[in-house]
This record gives structure tokens, sequence and C-alpha cells, in this order.
């Protein structure tokens, strides 16, 4: 079964989805008093919030969906990456004044090629000695280590926190009583787009027709001329790019820090939710990861939103582990 | 430098070390990576603090109740979890890790993510000797027995070990509780060290850590660990003269360990003194074995 196929794109949608579905009829059907007028909006305003977060969580996600659908390892080290996507983004609107849209670019590929070293440095050797996965996740933790100390340890960025420049001003949109703010508005447009592209990507060229069949079986496809390394080059250079770009919005929408790198973990558990290796599966984890944590902060408690998302990392591992769309793990020893 | 700087970076390392010998057993010689150890220390530390503080029990049966703890927490977690292939059970003891420190961070008994000051002053270099001495012992007289044979060969070939009749399931779970025990006992001397618990000190960066300990020493060999246990919380220390750049350093050298020598320092090589002796000939002889164990070539 292809881990690309349309199939997964026709996919009947998760229960939760369509829970939350009814949930929205229900409420608009009985929506004429005040109080429950503002339970809506509140509902409303949460799965936005939801949505905008959880579109950046699957850019990250994507990344590691891709590496692992070729290489079938977590690569730990894109959290360093997305955090480095940060710090470009920061420095090349404040120190080099780039003009916004530029910015962006610059910085996606700039993680593009810093994604691209870390695969030849720490993962080219032992791809080549063809060792075991553990090796290669203790390599990924190696270069996390090395990135996240690297941004404290340069004595021009150090460990301070840092705010990106204001781009858009706080004045939200209103539609109704909903207010949209324009930076979750273009996180999620940017997110959007760059996944259709991806998805574009994948499914009608030539090189994503070879990243199919390289992640559906890499000695049959190198066999039937697919240049399988250059492939590996491709999934990081576009994991990075993605990186970068998720790096920035992140940076714009919260502070940019070196230990941004354990908030993307957040993103990995929304890789695993919605099955390792799948494109459609990451995408669809993070989304839904990125509406249960706005839930659970509006409705429980901050404090319960990262415990939830471990929660259901280790829920999903227990009862579904090739989570919602990922490839059904067999060992095949 | 002082004595007393010396035997506190000692004792440091001594605690790191009881758990990297039960990481030792579960990665090392029955192949299950752990990103959680942090995890199981802290169930530990805090089981066996709360018995010093809470019950006023002596330092050793507290300690011992920590291991016990943190011991069933694994049962429960591997009883879900070690049927996972591949690296979901990596991802699952992630998880898992950090989901303690993030319950331990809303639990108010224990202070909360403010953390848990005044745990009475117990562990010294001499305590944390003697429970490493035996848990070496216990563990090179485990890995001899058959049990420890029937791990390494789990190790070594999954499938074809449940063929010859392994149960593997309930070694790979005995492997597991053995080591997260070692992990609790850990934790309960390291808070009877520090005299403060936070979760913070137990998260995934602790985890990491304790596995790369692990590889750096080699996989599969006991004198590797201690050997990684000593240099790797000591070297941090060494360079305190570049403490930013410490860690840099400690990643880089991570790849450069996986890239160059991924079987470690001892790599499936014991130093006990018939292997010294061994050593010793052929290095007068002029001619090297060569190192057995995990070569990473499969």
């Amino acid at each position: 079964m292809n881990v690309f196929s349309k199939k997964f794109y026709g996919m009947r949608l998760p229960a939760v989805l369509r829970t939350g579905a009814s949930h929205c009829r229900e409420l608009l059907a009985s929506s004429h008093s005040g109080k429950e007028r503002k339970r809506m909006t509140q509902f409303f305003q949460q799965l936005i919030n939801g949505l905008s977060i959880g579109s950046v969580y699957a850019l990250m996600a994507v990344g590691y969906s891709l590496v692992y659908s070729i290489m079938n390892f977590s690569n730990f080290a894109h959290g360093g990456v997305i955090m480095f996507g940060a710090y470009f983004g920061f420095f090349f609107l404040t120190l080099f004044r780039f003009l916004f849209p530029v910015a962006f670019i610059a910085s996606a590929v700039c993680t593009a090629v810093l994604a691209l070293v870390i695969e030849r440095v720490a993962y080219k050797p032992l791809r080549e000695r063809k060792a075991p996965f553990l090796y290669f996740i203790i390599s990924a933790m190696g270069a996390s280590i090395f990135l996240e100390n690297l941004v404290i340890a340069i004595p021009a960025i150090g460990p301070t926190f840092r705010t990106y420049p204001e781009i858009f001003n706080k004045q939200p949109f209103k539609i109704g009583e909903l207010a949209i703010g324009k930076l979750d508005t273009m996180m999620f447009v940017v997110s959007a787009i760059c996944l259709i592209l991806l998805i574009y990507i994948i499914d009608h060229t030539k090189i994503g027709k070879a990243i199919q069949a390289t992640s559906y079986n890499i000695k049959a496809s190198a066999l039937m001329g697919v240049n399988t390394d250059f492939i590996i080059v491709a999934i990081f250079l576009m994991g990075g790019f993605l990186a970068g770009i998720a790096g920035v919005l992140f940076g714009m929408k919260y502070t940019v820090y070196p230990q941004i790198g354990a908030i993307t973990i957040k993103s990995f558990i929304a890789a695993v939710f919605g099955g390792l290796g799948s494109l459609p599966g990451a995408v669809v984890g993070s989304v839904l990861l990125g509406i249960i944590e706005t839930f659970t902060s509006g409705y429980l408690s901050s404090q319960y939103r990262d415990l939830i998302a471990f929660a259901l990392l280790i829920t999903v591992l227990v009862v579904r582990p090739m989570g919602l769309m990922g490839k059904v793990t067999e060992d095949k020893a | 430098m002082n004595n007393e700087y010396i035997i506190g970076i000692l004792t440091l390392a001594g605690i790191n070390l009881m758990t990297v010998l039960g990481l030792s057993l579960l990665t090392g010689f029955t192949g299950l990576f752990s990103f959680g150890h942090a995890g199981f220390m802290a169930i530990g530390g805090y089981t066996a603090a709360m018995m010093t503080v809470k019950f006023h029990w002596p330092f050793i049966p507290a300690l011992l109740v920590g291991g016990l703890a943190a011991a069933l927490a694994s049962a429960l977690i591997g009883k879900v979890t070690l049927n996972l292939k591949g690296d979901y059970f990596c991802i699952a003891t992630l998880g898992f890790g950090e989901a303690i420190r993030l319950v331990l961070d809303n639990v108010q008994y224990f202070g909360g993510a403010r953390g848990w000051p005044g745990i009475p002053y117990y562990t010294n270099i001499w305590n944390v000797l003697g429970i490493n001495i035996v848990a070496v012992i216990v563990l090179a007289n485990l890995i001899r027995s058959r049990h420890g044979r029937n791990m390494i060969a789990i190790r070594e070939e999954e499938l074809a070990s449940q063929i010859v009749g392994i149960d593997v399931f309930k070694y790979k779970m005995t492997s597991l509780m053995i080591s997260a025990g070692y992990a609790g006992i850990a934790g309960g001397l390291m808070g009877h060290y520090m005299t403060f618990l936070q979760p913070k000190m137990f998260s995934l960066a602790k985890s990491t850590e304790l596995t790369i300990i692990v590889i750096f020493g080699g996989l599969g060999s006991i004198s590797g660990s201690v050997l990684g246990a000593l240099v790797l919380t000591s070297l941090p220390e060494i360079l305190r003269a570049f403490y930013e750049w410490r860690l840099v350093f400690y990643g880089l050298a991570v790849i450069f360990i996986m890239i160059s020598r991924p079987e470690g320092l001892m790599g499936g090589y014991e130093l006990t003194p018939s292997s010294m002796k061994k050593l010793y000939r052929n290095l007068t002889s002029g001619r090297r074995d060569k190192l057995q164990g995990e070569g990473g070539g499969k």
C-alpha cells in the first residue's frame, strides 16, 4: 500500500473531526440566547487558533514524516533546524533589514542548506555503513544538542529571548464577534500554500514519483534507476525549507529562544499521531493536535496542554501505533 | 581544585553511573532504546524523598522503595509498549518520560514545578560507591546467567531467539524492570544528594544524556558504561572554562562517535583481570584481536 496514494486523501475523516462537526452544528442550532452565543463564539475562536497553530505544526511535522518515510528514523535534529529558521528570519529582518517576504524565503533557503549539511555530516556515513536506526537517532540527538548549544554559545545570539519586529498590526479581522488575528491568518495561509505545493510536488512531478517509489522500497527503486542518494538530498532540502518557514512563523507568533526545539517535539508528536511516514497523516495529525491543544488551554487549563499532548502520544502508540494514516509497521526481521 | 570538588564530581558520576548501568542492560544487552529513563529516575527520586521526608524512613529502605516504584511503573508502561517495533518503543518511552515530568509539574504535594526543597542530605561518595559496586556485581552475574544470555540473544536476533523458544516479551520486560529499578535508585540518590528535586531535572535532555553515555561507553559492555559515566560526567566539569562551548563540543563528539566508532569506547569488550592479561599479551606480541560486539554494520 502506497503511503502517498490518493486513497489516503479520500479517507473518511477521523471520528474526532466528525464529532467536532456535529458539535458545531448543534451549537449553531441553539445559539439564540446570549450565553449560548458566547459559548459558540468561544468555540469558534479556539477552533481558529487551533487551526493556525496546527498548520504551523504541519509544516514541521511533514519534515519529520518525509525523512521517516524514506530513512525510517525520527530525525530529532529537525527541531534544531526549525530553531535556526526562527533565528535566520529574526536576523534577516532586524540586522539586514530584508523585506519581509525576502527574509522568509532567505531563511528557508538557509535552513534547507543546513538540513542538507546535517544529512551529509551526521547521516551519510551511517547510511553508507547501513547502520541500524538507533545510530541515526543518536546522531540526530547529537546534532540537536550541537545546534541548540551553538546558538547559546555564540556571543552575538546567546540564550536571551528575542521578539520579532511587528509586521502586522495587532488589529484583528472581525467576523461577527469572532476576532481573527492577521498573523494567525497569515500563518494559516502561508502554511496551506506550502503544504499544497509540497503535495503537488510529491504527486505530480517526476521527482515526487521517485520519492514515493523510494519510500515504498528503497532498494527496488535504486534498482529501477532512481538515484536514491539524490532523493535523500531532495527530502532534506524540502524538509529544511519548510522548517525555515515554520521557524519564522513560530518566531513571529511567540518569541525566539534556543529551546524552541523542545516545542517542536510537539510537531513530532503530531507526526506520530497522524502516522509517521505519511504526509497527509502528518497534516491531519498536526491540525488535530493544534485544535486539541487550544481547546485544552481554553476549556481546561494551559497547564495541562503539554501533558495532554504527551498523553495523546502514548495513547496513540498503545492503541494504534501506525497512527491515523501511517503505514502498517510489520517487522520484517 | 580541592578534594571536596573532585569528590562532588565523582558522586555525581556515581549517581549517573547507577542509571547508566541499568540502561546498559536495556540498551547494550537487550537492544531496546529508551528516551524515558529520566522519568524513571524522577519516580524513584520522588518516591524515596517522600519516604524519608514524609514518613521518616531510613535512607536505604527508602531508596529500595523508590527503585521498586520505578520498576512497577516500567512494568506498566512495558506491558503496553514492549510489543512495539523499531523506534516506536523509543518514542513511547520518550512520551512517557515527558509525561511523568509534566504530571509532577502539577502535583502540588511534591511542590509542583517550583521544586521540592528540604530533602535530607544522605548521599555521599561512600554509599554511592557501595551501591554501585553491588549494582555492577548483580548486573555482571545476571548477564552471565542464562537469563542474561537470553537477553543478548534477543538483541542479536529477536526472531531467531523467539524461534528457539526464548520468551522474548518476558525477557524484555525483565530487562526493562531491572533497568528502571536501577534508575529509580539513582533518582533517590540524586534527590538526597541535591537535597532538592524539581521536575525540570528529569527532562528529555537528561534521558538523552544517559543514552549517549551508554553508547559512548560501548554497547554491551559494563566496564564501558562505567568508563563512559566517569568520562562524560566529568568532561563538562573539565571543560568548565569554556562553559558555553562545552555542550557544543559534546554534541559534535556524539556525532563523531556515531560516524567513526559506533561501537563506543569499549564496544562489547569487558575490562576484567583476565581480559587485561590477554590485552597485555596481544600488545606485547604486536598482534591485535578484532574487537567483538556490535559493529554497527548490520
